[in-house]
């Protein structure tokens, strides 16, 4: 049998906008992955501790207060230090089109703003995810 | 309601209506879907007529407006009197450009304001604080002094505006940077306006910017009222809020009862302090969300005056002033789409009527790009503009609860009153609010009702236009706020020419009265005003008290 995916659902820095990450949480957990929730105000660190300690494949990282493109690239650039290479990292929240093709660039994978299908993130991870 | 005899005829003539009309008709035209309800999941009938509202007493339960239980307004005259007051959430960046945007909002006809802080203010941090990091003016302005304060007000005359600040965990130090500055500028204190949000209680269950934990979070609360009644008459000290539960998740009749049940809650605060109700009562205020089902809301706002006012006169108030549920609302912000992000105008259009309908005393319409960023100048124009066509084109305003009356409006009323009842029975049972929050009820109630309208609009069975139906497929183009990115570096230094060149000494010792106060029971409000005028910081002040209150901590449950 396949393993389950391991997620971790991340709120970066102050905002507290919680909504968007604990749905996304659900709708991860009722789609068969485990998935583990941080809590809020996580900073890089704490998230990829976490992720470590957690062994997961994923990092969902969920953001509304405009941050992203410094709490995000904050991440994975500690990813890419800590040699967590193999670790898939998708990003959400309120994010104009212009920063998401330099937040992919920076290693942010998939990028889902409002409106968003949760479908279409289980979809996304069962794709890209590198097990 | 009605009279009786008149009553049994009317449920005959239903009965066959029913039978011999509807029912025929639908066989060959069935309806669209086989059940209607709105966002609160309450089944909606094809039709409403006075069976439904019969077990209502006019006097009792609707009235007339400008008397108990005001459910069709505080005021005889509402909007035929004084409109509404046009008052625009809005800040970002630094306190020089969200000057000029208040400068330019004020100009177009906006007639109060509103502040929005950054993550960092509302934490009670400062700028230069590590885990301000990337926050700066992202979502609201960043004020860490009276210093910022000053340029966040310079030239707006505070003596005939008033303002609102969106703040909870630092309420009362942020209110006391209002007010030095006003003093400051030689205002008396009497005669400054506005409101502070100042609602913790639903910081734990929503909006999640709280710092201390419960008990010295409600001390700091009624420090506000105490000191609010005696020295700044005009100032609404709380603004109970039901717009953050709203975001966060729950239904129209969630927010209803959990803002209403913090409502009771501070007020029995307060009375166990010693505070007289008709005292401080009279300057509590509330915040409602302005979200999509149209009648649902207007419902919504009706209850709620009539279940303050009766809660109030329960709890011992005898002035009409204490029994007002006088309300700002905000369209909901959730509600708004990125997807094709002009048509978010008419959302708007429609949330902000119903908050017209339902007798709101001030309205934030929101912008059309707020899916995206922070609103342009333009798109927070709009929004502006959205209001004034209400207020000045639609006739709306010419009569008191034009809705009153209505079948299906004062039925569903009522029902919002019944199920808010049942909420409170609820909440007692785990022995209050405070103990509700820290079992996770609201939170988890709140969770539950967002994943399942996420569910419903995943499967289509809740239709958001331009999302689940007439998608497409182009690019979003809208002009994004762009901010000074010079902001932070000059707040920064402006902090520490702050700290420099302030009387440290003075500064110090204010700070270490401070501690000793915090730690004795007397109200903090004035010493905290002599804090921030020795230009203390807004972080600085915060660390004190966390370090006598300690800090929150919520579990992580989703």
């Amino acid at each position: 049998m396949d393993q389950k995916i391991r997620v971790l659902v991340a709120k970066p820095g102050l905002d507290g906008h919680d909504r968007g990450a604990k749905i996304v949480a659900r709708a991860l957990r009722d789609a068969g992955m485990e998935v583990v929730y941080t809590g809020l105000h996580q900073t890089a660190e704490m998230i990829v501790e976490t992720a470590i300690q957690e062994d997961v494949n994923v990092i969902g990282l969920s953001l509304l207060s405009g941050a992203h493109m410094t709490l995000f690239i904050d991440v994975t650039k500690l990813l890419k230090e800590k040699g967590l290479d193999d670790v898939l990292v998708i990003g959400g929240g309120i994010i104009p089109e212009e920063d998401v093709s330099k937040l992919k660039k920076a290693g942010v994978s998939g990028v889902f703003g409002p409106g968003t299908h949760c479908d279409d993130i289980v979809e996304f991870i069962r794709k890209n995810v590198k097990k | 309601m009605f009279d009786k005899n008149k009553m049994i005829n009317i449920k005959k003539k239903k009965d066959e209506w029913s039978k011999e009309c509807y029912l025929k008709h639908i066989k060959n035209h069935p309806e669209r879907k086989k059940k209607f309800n709105n966002l609160s999941s309450i089944d909606i009938k094809s039709v409403y007529d006075p069976d439904d509202i019969s077990h209502l007493d006019f006097y009792d339960h609707i009235g007339f407006p400008g008397d108990y239980p005001f459910l069709r307004g505080i005021h005889p005259t509402m909007y035929r009197g004084r409109l509404w007051t046009m008052r625009q959430f809005s800040g970002f960046g630094s306190a020089e450009e969200t000057n000029k945007r208040y400068k330019y909002l004020l100009k177009h006809g906006e007639t109060g304001l509103s502040v929005a802080f950054d993550y960092p203010t509302l934490y009670g941090y400062d700028t230069d604080h590590t885990l301000s990091r990337g926050e700066f003016g992202k979502c609201g302005v960043a004020i860490s002094s009276l210093n910022d304060m000053e340029i966040l007000f310079n030239g707006i005359p505070i003596d005939e505006v008033t303002t609102s600040m969106t703040i909870n965990g630092p309420a009362a130090i942020v209110w006391a940077f209002y007010i030095a500055n006003a003093e400051n500028r030689g205002i008396s204190i009497k005669r400054i306006g506005g409101t502070i949000q100042n609602d913790i209680l639903k910081e734990y269950i929503a909006q999640k910017s709280f710092i201390f934990p419960p008990e010295p979070s409600m001390r700091l609360i009624v420090d506000t009222f105490e000191y609010g009644y005696k020295e700044v008459p005009r100032w609404n000290t709380i603004s109970i809020s039901g717009y953050h539960i709203r975001e966060a998740g729950s239904t129209a009749i969630q927010e209803l009862a959990f803002t209403l049940g913090d409502g009771v809650e501070y007020v029995k605060w307060a009375i166990k302090r010693g505070l007289k109700i008709d005292d401080f009562a009279p300057r509590l205020s509330f915040f409602f969300n302005a979200h999509n089902d149209f009648f649902e809301e207007i419902a919504k706002y009706r209850a709620a005056r009539r279940i303050w006012a009766q809660e109030m006169k329960k709890l011992g108030a005898k002035k009409d002033r204490s029994l007002y549920m006088r309300f700002h609302t905000q369209t909901a912000g959730c509600s708004l789409t990125a997807q094709q992000p002009e048509i978010n105008i008419a959302r708007v259009t429609m949330q902000a009527l119903s908050a017209v309908l339902g007798g709101t005393q001030s309205l934030h319409t929101n912008s059309m790009d707020e899916a995206l960023a922070l609103p342009s100048a333009k798109a927070a124009r709009i929004a502006l503009r959205t209001q004034q066509i209400i207020a000045e084109e639609s006739g709306v305003t010419n009569t008191v609860d034009p809705l009153g009356g209505s079948y299906y409006i004062e039925w569903l009323t009522d029902k919002m009153v019944e199920e808010t009842y049942k909420y409170f029975d609820k909440v007692e049972k785990l022995g209050g609010v405070i103990p509700a929050i820290e079992k996770g009820f609201f939170q988890r109630e709140i969770a539950e009702s967002a994943y399942r309208y996420q569910k419903e609009i995943d499967s289509k069975d809740r239709i958001m236009v331009g999302v689940n139906k007439y998608q497409m497929d182009e690019p979003i183009e809208i002009p994004i706020l762009k901010m000074d990115e010079k902001g932070e570096e000059r707040q920064i230094n402006r902090l520490k020419k702050l700290r420099k060149n302030r009387n440290n000494s003075k500064f110090e010792r204010n700070l270490s009265n401070l501690r000793s106060a915090a730690k004795g029971d007397k109200n903090l409000m004035p010493i905290i005003l002599e804090c921030v005028h020795s230009y203390a910081t807004l972080g600085e002040t915060c660390d004190v008290l966390r370090e006598v209150f300690g800090e929150y901590k919520e579990p992580a449950i989703y």
